[in-house]
C-alpha cells in the first residue's frame, strides 16, 4: 500500500488536514475579509460574541474586533511556524548530517555544540534572544529555530549514521562519488521521512512557542497575534472570557491539527512502526 | 501412522489479500513419528515456516488457517483456544528460531529464561526450576553449566546461545521439537556442532524433530525423512534417503543440482602473469576508541599477503571473525589498513590519500553481500549503475546509455533501468549490483559474501553469471566466502582465514584433496551433509 493510501486511511490525519487547510485559507483570505487593520478601535469595549452583527466574535478590552484579530493572528502564526521551522531544519540537518557522516573528532565538536543548546532550557534562551534583540518578525523567528534545531540535529546524527555503513553507500564510495555528493544523494533522500514527520510536529511547537512569547509582550508589537490576544484579554477572563478563550481556542486547534497530520504522515511513512489497526 | 506425534492434514493457510499469491501453503499433509526427524525443505517464500508456526500458533497477522487440522496427541491444535494454546507450547511442542543473537532476552540470566518455562506452566518451586536449568545446560553440553546458568546472553557466543535456547525448549520434555532453521546464522563448525546435539536429545527422549531449513546439506546431515515445498505445495515427501538419492520431482531434483559440490572440477594450469591486485602484509588492528582509556586494540587482519592474476579467483574463506570481509574493504580501503600495502596492478593504493585515490576507484570494484541493503531505494536502477561513470566524469546520458548495456549483460532487459529496487527479487537485484560493478570497468572485483542470501537455484546463476563476466573481461575476482562449496565450484585458489591470518592457501583441487592445516580440516570435515551430496547426478 502506498503512504498517501495509508495516510488517507487515517481518520485522525484527514480530520487534521481538513482544520489545517481551513487555516491556511483563512491566513490567505486574511487581508480580504478584514482588509483595515486589526489594531483599529471599531466598537465599543467588551462586546459579547453574537451580540452584534458586525463583530461576531465581539470585542476586545479596547473595542478591537476579535475576528479579525484571529484572521491575521492566523498569518501571524502559520508564518513564524513554518519559517522558524525551516530555519531549524537549515541549521539541524547539515550538523547532524556531517556529524553522523564523519563521526570521530567531528562528530564529537558538533554533538558538544548541539548538546551545549540543549542543556539551556529552551523557552528562557529564547525569551533572552527575543529581548535582547529587540521583539519582531524576525527575532522572534531567530530565537524559535536556535532552540528548536538541536533534536533535529540528533534525529538526522542517528538515521545517518545508521545509513552510512549500508552496502549501497560503500558502493558510492567505491565508485569515486565525493563526500558531499555522497551524504546529499545517496544518504539525505533516505532521512526525509522521519525529518518531514518531526518537521511537522516543530511548526506546532514553534507556534505555541510564539504563542508563550506574545503573551509575555514579547511579541512583534506591530503584529496581532493570538498570543497576545490571549495575553490582554487574562486579566478579564472572568467577566469578558471570550477574549482569552477564542484565540486560545485557535491555538488548540492549529497545534491539535499539526499533530494530528504528523502522527498521520509518521504512520503513512514508517509503516513497519505503525501501531496495528487491521 | 499409529504412533505419529503430530499430523497436519491438509492444511491450508490463507494469504492476506494483497500478498502475491492466495496461498501461503494449500493442502499440506504431513505426519512426524516419535523420535524422528522431519526435514521441510524449500526456498525463500515457499512457506515452510508457515508451517512451523501455524503448528506453534504463531501465525502472523493476517494469515489464517483456511482448512485442515494440525493434530497432537490427539487434539486439533487449529481448534484449541488461547489458554488451551498456551499450555501445549512449552509443555508438549518445544521451538527453536533462527537468531541466537534475538531470541534471547539481554537483560535475563540464562538459568532464569530456562526457568520461566517451568513458571509459565506453574511447575516446581523456585530452587528446583533453577536446579533444573542447571541440569538442562549440562544436557546440551555447555561446559561448565552452574556458571552459564549465572550468564547473560551478551557473555556467550552464538553457539552457545543456540544450546541454550534447546536447553529452555527441552525444559518440559516436549514430545515435538520446531526447529526454524536453526543453524543458518551460525559458523560451519559450531553449526555441525548443533545438528550433532539436535540428533542426539532426540534420540535419548525420543522428541519428534520437525527441522525447516533452506539448507540440504543440513537435511543430508540429519533427516529422516524429507518434505520439499514448493510456492506452497508439497511437491516430494519421502525417506531422507530416497529422496537425496534418487528424487521423483522436478523441482527436488533442480534444488539437488543447484547444490554446489564439494568437489572442485579440473581447472586448466593458468600461466603466471603480472598480479592483478597484490596485498602485501596488511595488518588492521581495531582500537576500543575511548573518552581518556586507550584499550588494547584487537587485530582483525595480521600480516595477510596474496596476489591475484588477471582472469584468476581467490577465494577467502572462514568462519565469521576471522577477518575475511576486512580483509577485503582494506583493499577498496573502505577500511584503513594500518600497514601493508595494496597494490591493483602497478598502483599502490594505499599510498594516496583519499582525494587522489578517487578517480583511481573505478579499478577496483566491490560486490555486496545483502542485495536488499546494497542499493538505494530511492533511486532508479539505471541512476545507480550509471552513477559510478557519471563520478568519474563520464557524460550523464552516455553512462545510462552504458547502463543498459550493462543490464542486458547480467541478464535483465533494459527495461530494468527505469525501475526502482524494490520491485526485483534478490537475485535480481544481486545481477544489478554487479552491473554496477561492471559500469566502471574494474580490472579487480572484490566479491563479499556476493551469493550468501540468494537460494540456491539462484546462488547458481549468480555464480555463473560471475564467471561468465570473468570469462569475457579478464577479472581477476577476490570471492569472499564462508560456504566451502561455494568456494569449491568458483575459484581457482583458496586462501583459509582463522583469527586474522591466512593459515593455508593453494590451488583449490589441491587443498580439498590434502588440506595442509588443522583448521582446514576441521573447516572441510564440517560442511554439512559432507560428501553425501557430491555424488548425486545431475537431472
Amino acid at each position: 500500500m502506498s503512504g498517501l493510501a495509508r495516510f488517507a486511511r487515517n481518520r485522525g490525519a484527514l480530520i487534521g488536514l481538513v482544520l489545517l487547510v481551513l487555516l491556511i485559507a483563512v491566513a490567505l483570505l486574511g487581508p480580504s475579509l478584514y482588509p483595515t487593520s486589526p489594531w483599529r478601535l471599531v466598537g465599543r469595549p467588551f462586546m459579547a460574541p453574537f451580540a452584534m452583527d458586525r463583530f461576531p466574535l465581539g470585542t476586545d478590552t479596547l473595542g478591537r474586533d476579535i475576528a479579525a484579530g484571529l484572521v491575521h493572528g492566523a498569518r501571524v502564526s502559520l508564518l513564524i511556524g513554518l519559517v522558524s521551522t525551516l530555519v531549524s531544519l537549515m541549521i539541524g540537518v547539515p550538523v547532524g548530517a556531517l556529524a553522523g557522516y564523519l563521526g570521530g573528532v567531528a562528530d564529537d565538536l558538533l554533538m558538544r555544540f548541539t548538546e551545549f543548546f540543549q542543556t539551556i532550557p529552551s523557552f528562557a534562551l529564547a525569551i533572552v534572544i527575543v529581548a535582547i534583540l529587540q521583539p519582531s518578525l524576525t527575532s522572534i523567528v531567530i530565537a524559535i529555530a536556535i532552540v528548536s534545531w538541536p533534536p533535529v540535529a540528533r534525529l538526522v546524527r542517528g538515521e545517518v549514521m545508521s545509513l552510512r555503513s549500508r552496502e549501497y553507500v560503500l558502493a558510492a564510495v567505491t565508485v569515486g562519488q565525493s563526500t558531499p555528493r555522497i551524504i546529499l544523494t545517496q544518504v539525505l533522500p533516505n532521512t526525509v521521512a522521519p525529518i518531514v514527520v518531526m518537521g511537522s510536529l516543530m511548526v506546532a511547537s514553534a507556534i505555541l512557542l510564539e504563542s508563550s512569547l506574545s503573551f509575555l509582550g514579547l511579541g512583534d508589537p506591530n503584529l496581532m497575534t493570538w498570543g497576545y490576544m490571549v495575553g490582554a484579554g487574562r486579566t478579564r477572563l472572568l467577566d469578558a472570557w471570550w477574549i482569552s478563550f477564542l484565540p486560545g481556542l485557535a491555538i488548540f486547534l492549529t497545534v491539535l491539527a499539526l499533530n494530528l497530520v504528523g502522527e498521520g504522515l509518521n504512520d503513512a511513512l514508517n509503516p513497519r512502526l505503525a501501531r496495528g489497526r487491521d | 501412522m499409529a504412533d505419529a506425534v503430530l499430523e497436519i492434514r491438509n492444511l491450508t493457510l490463507a494469504l492476506p489479500a494483497q500478498a502475491d499469491r492466495p496461498h501461503a501453503v494449500s493442502g499440506i499433509d504431513l505426519t512426524i513419528g516419535a523420535g524422528e526427524t522431519l526435514c521441510i525443505v524449500g526456498e525463500s517464500g515457499s512457506g515452510k515456516s508457515m508451517c512451523a508456526h501455524a503448528v506453534m500458533g504463531l501465525l502472523p497477522k493476517g494469515v489464517r488457517p483456511e482448512s485442515g487440522e494440525i493434530r497432537l496427541g490427539g487434539r486439533d491444535l487449529l481448534k484449541l483456544g488461547p489458554a488451551a494454546l498456551r499450555d501445549v507450547r512449552g509443555r508438549e511442542v518445544g521451538m527453536i528460531f533462527q537468531e541466537p543473537m534475538t531470541s534471547l532476552n539481554p537483560l535475563m540470566r540464562v538459568a532464569d529464561q530456562i526457568a520461566e518455562t517451568f513458571e509459565a506452566h506453574g511447575l516446581l518451586s523456585r530452587a528446583e526450576r533453577l536446579e533444573r536449568a542447571v541440569t538442562l545446560l549440562d544436557e546440551v553440553g555447555l561446559p561448565d553449566p552452574a556458571r552459564i546458568a549465572r550468564a547473560y546472553p551478551h557473555e556467550l557466543s552464538g553457539g552457545q546461545r543456540q544450546r541454550v535456547m534447546i536447553a529452555a525448549a527441552l525444559a518440559l520434555g516436549p514430545k515435538l521439537l520446531i526447529a526454524d532453521e536453526p543453524t543458518t546464522a551460525l559458523d560451519v563448525t559450531t553449526q555441525a556442532q548443533i545438528l550433532r546435539l539436535i540428533d542426539r536429545l532426540r534420540h535419548d527422549h525420543g522428541t519428534a524433530v520437525l527441522f525447516i531449513t533452506h539448507d540440504f546439506g543440513v537435511v543430508a546431515e540429519i533427516a529422516d525423512r524429507i518434505a520439499v515445498l514448493q510456492q506452497g505445495l508439497l511437491v516430494e515427501e519421502g525417506a531422507a534417503d530416497a529422496v537425496l538419492s534418487a528424487p521423483r520431482h522436478d523441482y527436488t531434483r533442480r534444488l539437488l543440482a543447484a547444490v554446489p559440490s564439494l568437489v572442485p572440477p579440473r581447472r586448466p594450469e593458468r600461466a603466471a602473469g603480472a598480479p592483478a591486485l597484490a596485498v602485501q602484509a596488511v595488518t588492521k588492528v581495531y582500537k576500543p576508541r575511548g573518552f581518556l582509556v586507550k584499550g588494547r586494540g584487537v587485530k582483525a587482519v595480521d600480516s595477510v599477503s596474496f596476489d591475484i592474476a588477471r582472469g584468476e579467483t581467490l577465494g577467502l574463506v572462514g568462519e565469521s571473525g576471522s577477518g575475511k570481509s576486512t580483509v577485503g574493504r582494506c583493499c577498496l580501503r573502505l577500511v584503513e589498513p594500518d600497514e601493508g600495502t595494496v597494490r591493483v596492478g602497478e598502483l599502490a593504493v594505499t599510498g594516496l590519500s583519499v582525494r587522489a585515490l578517487r578517480p583511481h576507484r573505478r579499478r577496483i570494484q566491490m560486490v555486496f553481500q545483502d542485495p536488499f541493503a546494497s542499493l538505494n531505494p530511492r533511486r532508479k536502477v539505471g541512476r545507480i549503475i550509471a552513477e559510478g561513470p557519471i563520478a568519474q566524469g563520464v557524460p550523464r546520458a552516455k553512462a545510462e546509455e552504458r547502463a543498459r548495456d550493462l543490464l542486458s549483460l547480467v541478464g535483465l532487459s533494459a527495461g530494468a533501468a527505469e525501475r526502482y529496487p524494490h520491485e526485483f527479487s534478490g537475485g535480481q537485484r544481486q545481477r544489478i549490483g554487479i552491473a554496477r560493478a561492471l559500469a566502471l570497468d574494474p580490472e579487480v572485483l572484490v566479491a563479499d559474501e556476493a551469493v550468501s542470501a540468494l537460494d540456491v537455484s539462484v546462488q547458481a546463476q549468480i555464480l555463473e553469471l560471475l564467471k561468465d563476466v570473468q570469462g569475457k573481461l579478464g577479472l581477476a575476482i577476490l570471492f569472499i566466502t564462508h560456504d566451502l562449496r561455494v568456494a569449491a565450484q568458483i575459484c581457482d585458489r583458496i586462501a583459509v582465514m582463522q583469527r586474522g591470518a591466512i593459515v593455508e592457501m593453494g590451488p583449490t583441487e589441491a587443498l580439498f584433496a590434502n588440506p595442509a592445516h588443522d583448521y582446514t580440516r576441521q573447516l572441510l570435515a564440517a560442511v554439512p551433509g559432507g560428501r553425501r551430496l557430491a555424488s548425486i547426478p545431475a537431472p
